[in-house]
This record gives C-alpha cells, sequence and structure tokens, in this order.
C-alpha cells in the first residue's frame, strides 16, 4: 500500500508538503485513517466505523462542552500570557502549546483522578485538566525552581525536558500499578493507567521503542500520547518516519489510532477507549494526535526560517478552539454573556500570572538541601549545618544580591 | 504624580547579549497597555516582537532604530501614572523607579551581570571592611573568620602562584585565551604535563593539534645545564613534580615520589641486601646481527621487530634452562632459597615516567616469534605510561640493554627478589680477531651481575658464557634449544 502518495494527493492545498490527512472544512473527505468527530467547520463526523467512538462522548452535554471549551481557552491565555512574560524579560524560557490545545484538553479530561500523567514540558493543557494551579508551572521557566509542584498532589509528574526518556519512567511506574493490583479490579475508582505524553520527535528516540517493547511485553496499563505536531523543532515528521508513527506501534504490539488532534470530541474518546482498555488490564495503546504546533518550539526558536506562512495559514483554520465554539452555536449552546464572563476571566488569569511571576523570589539556598533524599540523611544533615554555619560567617545577609539582582549568576 | 518605569532589553532567546532595534511601534506620548507590541527587535536568532510589560503613556524612548543594545540596557520610559501631578523631575530624573519595581529585564539564570560581583564581607575580616582601591582586583580575604572551627576551605591561603620567570611570561601571554582542544588531546596533555593554555595552536580554527601538544612537550624537555653565564636561571618544567625553586634562585628542589622514589628503595634494598657480582664477557656477534637481519626478511616475522635484544632474550632463556638455579631467589626471612620453575623475563625500560622493569610473564614457554610479540607488548605499554604493578611484579631474571644509549657496559643492580641481571651493552664494529686476522666485526660487552649468596662465581660464569656462545654463533641455540 502506498499511504505517502495517496496522503498528500488528498490534500492539494498544500501541495507536494506532506500535510495530508486532515478535512480542512473546504468539503474534501476526511481520511479513512483519521479518527474525526468534529470537523473545523464544527460539524459532527458520524460515520459507521466512528461509532463507538461516538458513543464514548455522546454524554458529553452542552455544559460539558462549554467546559471543554472553557479549558482551551485558559490554556490558550495562559500560553499567550507566558510567551509575553518571555518577551518582557520575565522568564528564561517559554515553549508553547498553542494549537494543541485539543489534544491535551480532550485526553487529559478524559482521565480518572487516580491515572498518573508524565508529561514532557509542552503538556500545559493536561496540566490545568489535572488541577495545577497553571502560575506553577512558570516557576521553573523563571529558574527558580526545578519543578514547581508535588507530582503526587495531582498525579502529575514534573515536567520532563530530556526528549523521550519520562515514557520509560512512565512505563515503569505503570508496571508498578500492575504489580500494586491496581489494574483490571472492575473497581472504576481503582482501576489506574499511566498515560506519557511526548512528541513526534520523541519518536526518534530510542527511550520510546524502548517504552513501547516493555509496556508490551508486560501488558502494562500505560497510553502513550505522542502529539505529532509536524515538528521536532525544526525538522518535519515526514523526515522522521517512513511510516504514519501511529502505525510503529503495531510491530512492537501496541494497538494504536490516529485521532484529529484538533478535534477535542475525537482525543477524549479515542483517550477514553485507551484508558477503559488500560483500566481492565487491556494493556497499552497508542495514541496519535495529528496537530500542529501553532507557535515557535520554544521561545527561543524562530520557525519562519523553516516553514511557510501557508502551512500555517492552512492549520489556522484547522483551530481547535474555533471548531469547538461553531459547534457550540450550531447546537444553540453558546452564551454570549458566558463567553464574556469567560474572557474576563481569561484577563484575570493572565493579570494573576504577571503579578505572580514578578513577585518569583529566589529559592533560599538552604532549600537545596530539602530534596535530595525522601528521607533525613545524615550527610545532608550534617553539609546543611556546615552551610548555615558558613553562610553566618557573613556581615551581611547576602539577600541583596540574591533578591534583587537578577541575573548574578550564570 | 507620575510613575515612570523603565523596560530593559531582555534576552530574548537564550544567553543573547544583545540586539538591534528594528523599528518602534509607538511613539512617545502614545498610551500604551500591557502586553501590547512596542518594538521590534533582532536578535542573532530571529525577529520578536516585546510586548509592553506596564499600561501607560510612553515617556521617553532611549534608543533609536538600528541600534544595537546591549540586554540589561533600559530601551523605553513608560508613566504609568501620567493623571498625576507632573513632577518637575521628569523621567530620566527618576530611573531608580523602575528597579525598584523588580522587574528588571535581564533574565533569571541567563542574564547578564550588570555589574561586576564585589565579595561579600566577612565577619572579623578587616581586609574586606576596607574599601578597595579602582585599580587593583579586591584581595583576597586571608583572614581567618570568627566562625567555628568547621567553616573550612574559604578560609585558606590561597595557592601562590607558580614561582619562575618562565612561567610567569607565559601566563601572562596566555591569558584570557580560550583553550580549544579534542579530548584526547587533552588528555595527552594531561598524562605529558603539559599545560594546554601554554601550547601554541596550529589547527584550524585555533584548536591545539596532538602534533602541537608533542612539539610543546619536546621542548618542555628538561635542558641542559648552564655552561654559560647568564644561563643559570631555574629551567626544570615544574608541571606535575611539585618542584620549588630555592629562595636564592641557584636550585631547584623536587620531592622524592612514585616511580623515582621506588627506584630508589628498590636499589638501596638491593644494593645492601645482595652481595653483587659482575662479570664481564665481551663478545663477537656478527653471526647474530646476520640473524637479525635474515629474520626480518622472513614473512613469518613480518608483523614482529626483530632486534639483537630479541636474541640475547632467547640465549638468555636458553642459559637458564641449561643451569636453573640462576633463576632463583633468596628468602631472607624463611632462610631458604626459592628455585622458580618458570621465567617470568624482566626487561628494563626508561620511560617519559622513570626506570620500571615490566617482565614477560612465562617467557620459557614462548617461541622466538612470541617472545619477540611480548617484547613488543611490553616496550609499547612502558613507552605509553600503562605499566601496571601486575606487569612488574613476580619478575625472576632481567635483561638491561644499556646498549640503546650507546653504552659499552655497566654493572647492573638486582632487580630486587631476583638472582641475576644481565646488561647488554652496545653493538659496534671493532677490529678483531677472527680465524687468525684481524677483521672489521660486530662486537658487544656482556655483563652478568648476580647475588654472590646463592649463585657462585663458577654458576655466573656459566650462564654468561653459554649467552655469549649462543651469541657468537646462534646455531648453538639448535644444540641446546
Amino acid at each position: 500500500m502506498n499511504q505517502q502518495n495517496t496522503a498528500v494527493a488528498a490534500d492539494p492545498e498544500v501541495g507536494s508538503s506532506a500535510d495530508p490527512q486532515i478535512d480542512t472544512g473546504a468539503g474534501l473527505p476526511v481520511d479513512a485513517e483519521l479518527l474525526q468527530l468534529l470537523t473545523p467547520a464544527g460539524e459532527r463526523v458520524e460515520t459507521p466505523e466512528n461509532a463507538a467512538y461516538r458513543e464514548r462522548v455522546a454524554h458529553l452535554d452542552a455544559d460539558a462542552l462549554r467546559g471543554l471549551y472553557r479549558d482551551m481557552v485558559l490554556t490558550r491565555r495562559f500560553d499567550d500570557e507566558s510567551t509575553s512574560l518571555q518577551r518582557q524579560g520575565e522568564l528564561g524560557l517559554f515553549p508553547q502549546s498553542l494549537g494543541q490545545e485539543a489534544a491535551q484538553i480532550g485526553s487529559g479530561r478524559a482521565l480518572s483522578p487516580q491515572d498518573y500523567v508524565f508529561p514532557s514540558y509542552r503538556e500545559h493543557g493536561v496540566a490545568h485538566t489535572r488541577g495545577l494551579d497553571l502560575a506553577d508551572i512558570l516557576r521553573q521557566f523563571r529558574g527558580v525552581d526545578h519543578g514547581g509542584w508535588d507530582p503526587d498532589e495531582h498525579n502529575f509528574h514534573l515536567y520532563t525536558l530530556v526528549i523521550g526518556s519520562h515514557t520509560l519512567h512512565a512505563t515503569g511506574y505503570a508496571m508498578g500499578v500492575q504489580r500494586d493490583g491496581l489494574v483490571g479490579t472492575g473497581d472504576p475508582t481503582k482501576d489506574t493507567a499511566v498515560v506519557t505524553y511526548f512528541g513526534d520527535g520523541a519518536t526518534s528516540q530510542g527511550d520510546v521503542s524502548e517504552a513501547l517493547v516493555f509496556a508490551a511485553v508486560n501488558n502494562a496499563p500505560l497510553v502513550l500520547f505522542c502529539q505529532n505536531n509536524q515538528w521536532a523543532i525544526s525538522e518535519p515528521t515526514t523526515k522522521q518516519s517512513r511510516v504514519p508513527i501511529y502505525q510503529r506501534a503495531h510491530g512492537f504490539g501496541v494497538p494504536s489510532v490516529r485521532v484529529d488532534g484538533n478535534d477535542v470530541l475525537a482525543c477524549y474518546a479515542a483517550t477514553a477507549e485507551a484508558i477503559e482498555r488500560a483500566h481492565s488490564g487491556g494493556g497499552p495503546t497508542f495514541i496519535e494526535a495529528y496537530t500542529y504546533r501553532m507557535g515557535a518550539h520554544t521561545t527561543s526558536d524562530d520557525p519562519t526560517r523553516y516553514r511557510t506562512s501557508e502551512q500555517e495559514a492552512l492549520w489556522r483554520r484547522r483551530d481547535p478552539i474555533d471548531r469547538l465554539r461553531l459547534l457550540l452555536e450550531a447546537e444553540g449552546a453558546w452564551d454570549e454573556q458566558w463567553a464574556a464572563d469567560l474572557a474576563a476571566e481569561g484577563d484575570a488569569l493572565g493579570e494573576r500570572l504577571r503579578t505572580f511571576v514578578r513577585g518569583l523570589g529566589r529559592p533560599s539556598t538552604e532549600s537545596m538541601f530539602d530534596h535530595v533524599y525522601a528521607t533525613e540523611h545524615s550527610v545532608v544533615t550534617a553539609e546543611r549545618q556546615w552551610f548555615e554555619e558558613y553562610e553566618a560567617s557573613f556581615t551581611d545577609d547576602g539577600a541583596s544580591r540574591t533578591h534583587d539582582q537578577h541575573g548574578g549568576a550564570r | 504624580m507620575p510613575t515612570f518605569e523603565q523596560f530593559k532589553l531582555p534576552d530574548a532567546g537564550e544567553g543573547l547579549t544583545e540586539a538591534e532595534i528594528v523599528q518602534w511601534h509607538v511613539a512617545v506620548g502614545d498610551e500604551v497597555t500591557v502586553n501590547q507590541t512596542i518594538v521590534e527587535i533582532e536578535t542573532a536568532k530571529s525577529l520578536v516582537e516585546l510586548p509592553s510589560p506596564y499600561t501607560g503613556v510612553v515617556a521617553e524612548l532611549l534608543v533609536a532604530e538600528g541600534d544595537t543594545v546591549e540586554v540589561g540596557v533600559p530601551i523605553i520610559v513608560v508613566d504609568t501614572d501620567p493623571s498625576g501631578a507632573t513632577s518637575a523631575g521628569g523621567p530620566a530624573a527618576e530611573p531608580a523607579a523602575g528597579e525598584a519595581s523588580g522587574s528588571g529585564a535581564v533574565l533569571v539564570g541567563y542574564g547578564v551581570a550588570e555589574q561586576a560581583s564585589a565579595r561579600r564581607p566577612r565577619r572579623g575580616s578587616a581586609v574586606a571592611a576596607a574599601p578597595s582601591g579602582p585599580t587593583a582586583e579586591p584581595a583576597p580575604p586571608v583572614v581567618a573568620p570568627a566562625a567555628p572551627v568547621a567553616v573550612p576551605a574559604a578560609a585558606a591561603p590561597v595557592r601562590p602562584a607558580p614561582s619562575g620567570p618562565i612561567r610567569a611570561l607565559v601566563s601572562a601571554a596566555t591569558a584570557g585565551r580560550t583553550v580549544l582542544a579534542k579530548p584526547p588531546v587533552r588528555k595527552l596533555a594531561r598524562d605529558l604535563g603539559v599545560e594546554l593554555a601554554s601550547v601554541p595552536a596550529t589547527g584550524p580554527g585555533g584548536i591545539i593539534t596532538r602534533e602541537d601538544v608533542l612539539a610543546y612537550s619536546a621542548r618542555s624537555e628538561p635542558r641542559t645545564l648552564a655552561t654559560y653565564a647568564g644561563d643559570d636561571s631555574p629551567w626544570l618544567n615544574d608541571a606535575g613534580t611539585g618542584s620549588s625553586v630555592t629562595p636564592d634562585g641557584r636550585q631547584t628542589r623536587v620531592p622524592v615520589k612514585s616511580v623515582r622514589k621506588r627506584t630508589a628503595e628498590a636499589m638501596v634494598q638491593s644494593a645492601f641486601t645482595a652481595p653483587h657480582v659482575t662479570e664481564f664477557h665481551t663478545v663477537d656477534v656478527t653471526k647474530t646481527m646476520k640473524l637479525v637481519a635474515k629474520l626480518r626478511e622472513d614473512r613469518e616475522f613480518k608483523d614482529v621487530r626483530v632486534t639483537p635484544l630479541l636474541i640475547t632474550a632467547r640465549a638468555l632463556l636458553l642459559a637458564v634452562r641449561r643451569h636453573p638455579d640462576i633463576n632463583a631467589s633468596w628468602d631472607e626471612a624463611a632462610q631458604e632459597i626459592v628455585y622458580k620453575h618458570y621465567v617470568n623475563l624482566g626487561i628494563a625500560a626508561a620511560t617519559p615516567r622513570g626506570l620500571v622493569v615490566p617482565n614477560i610473564k612465562d617467557a620459557h614457554r614462548l617461541d622466538l616469534k612470541g617472545l619477540a610479540q611480548g617484547l613488543s607488548d611490553l616496550t609499547a605499554t612502558a613507552r605509553a605510561g600503562r605499566t601496571t604493578p601486575a606487569d612488574m611484579s613476580d619478575g625472576t631474571i632481567t635483561i638491561t640493554n644499556v646498549g640503546v644509549f650507546g653504552i659499552d657496559t655497566g654493572t647492573p643492580i638486582l632487580n630486587p627478589g631476583e638472582a641475576a641481571i644481565l646488561a647488554f651493552g652496545a653493538i659496534r664494529e671493532q677490529p678483531w680477531v677472527h680465524k687468525g686476522k684481524i677483521k672489521k666485526r660486530w662486537v658487544t660487552q656482556l655483563a652478568l651481575s648476580f647475588d654472590h649468596r646463592l649463585v657462585d662465581g663458577a654458576l655466573g660464569a656459566y650462564v654468561l658464557s653459554d649467552v655469549a656462545k649462543i651469541l657468537e654463533d646462534p646455531a648453538q641455540a639448535l644444540v641446546w634449544g
């Protein structure tokens, strides 16, 4: 079968660039390989093949849909505000999730509270669904904290900056869950799945293949959620894989599905299916959410150097938030007052983030001893005592150079 | 009263130090809101639009389009309270307001240090309390802090700079230069004790190459003593030796350690416990030289190095086979003589680290080619300085090839724990009585030292004579082998 050729032909708008799969709303047929429940025009897709998935989102009423919309809008506001804060010199770096809100919110909202998430570093939307205060994320990107939150508080592990390595952590954690007997009990409050988020670029790392091997042979309750945002920094997916990424999972014996990553309902449905499989002892699932990184890789990157504005414009028409708004309007669930309140909520979030970030002080130097060991350790205790005595030997308290004077330490 | 806030140029990438102002999107008097784009800048990485951190009225643009501005420099002043009463001072009079707000634009963790960092004053430190002069580097406080004894290192006196005029010159000339070298070259430099910063680079882009290091190392070799006035400055390359020049500048003292120390101990122990006797024998080795030349042509030996030393080693092994009681040692503690049923043949080698005597294990089992291979391996390892203690332990008899230095012979001192050592001198063309006539022949001198506690003169003579006979006529080896 010659997928690549047929795929290219399906999308004349981008010519020969490999951006094949998604209905642009211009009346093109939906690719059979792609699970889509909501078109960019905001219309529900109903085919015999997707009946099972439609079933999984059938319970999402107008309130629930508005909830998903709110999640995505607030995530995007967080994204915009954080980018501005970086440009204003308040953050060292920021990786935007712009354009990937549906993939993150749709999947994140399909999880149960007891499920455990291993994110990479762009999963702001997932963090939001796990109940994190988004402001906490900015501690790390301001460079004052190695993490920013207690992973066990929200079952949301710290951001991992090393590409792909956390998929192994997730696999190991899932095997632990399995050994704790938290799989296949039939108790929906007990059965636990582990979800790991990574990008298309990570699939080029050996770690992800290892994770697939171990998750498959151990039948681990794991969901490997790959957000294919088309770009590994400046390297397009087409240069990273000869086959669609979701097909790679087949070779490992892991069932997989490719969903429209800008379709919050499809992402929800596919994740719900994978979570159910994991909970029931059915083993791992690989989900490829086909989406697009609308922003730069990070604030240090300049995507205009390697991709065209036509491509960006094409994907802008597939925006995940716009299409849900169209659906809400079409189904009479749109409420202007509610929308205005949401806008105000976004502004308040922006204001809160600005104040929070600007007020973030340097952590106390003593805190470096806090997380070396989980329990008290005699060597660390001795070193802490030594350090306190050393600090006490200075006539100033060090505060003048550490709190006000940014950038002293390089 | 108006409140003026400065916005300093942030680092819009990671670790950028400057940016060019491409275009202002606002002018003085314009109202701006938070996150409104105010300026477009170009960094080394990209074009970036900067959003305003303030809401207010633009009071002043501090840099012009086209200017290249360093990160941390204020670029715009915004009046965040324009409805307040006008103050006499104007924006420029209140630059401190922006700083006080704590939103300095240099990035945490990335930014450029705004000023040279000053040392924090220590309690009880008179030095630190005094203002440091503008020209001099602040002196490191060496006064001990009045803190508990547990407070360490920081109070330790600063290590004195390397002494000697040569090193001082080198340091001054290379100060501040970035050293570029690949890891293997860095390791080589470390092994040779060469300070990379001192090595002139010839590689592309100023990279220091392997050849650069070797050339520098060769030049840094100890030079001959002064032979004329004015050249009596210290010459010893002190890298890694811990040497120090005496206060009068006329001597360099080097602590005795490592190989030198072990050599000294071994020699003293050997020389003053085993009564040494040395016997000499001058021998015509012309036939050995012919054999060496022939073997070098032999395909069988094309991969190994064939030398007169190889034949000598073989000869000694045959002599040991005929007189095994030479291959022994004196056990003083047990009051026993220990006869070895194996030969671990030691080869004394001069290496960059000093004299080492590794041995070829079970040399008696090796054929000529195996022995040649063993010799090559042993010398290569020794030259590379990788000889291990195991390589040097449990030797049973040794050859020292003093001939490589052009020396006729010497009176070798026994490797401790062995009963005999053979010195192999230089092979020279000399007039020699051969078949009744004076001929030009290849001649060398052999010297065998032995421990007279367990080896008598006769036994030593038999062994030395056997070796000589084989070197004189290698065919003799067929008879004895």
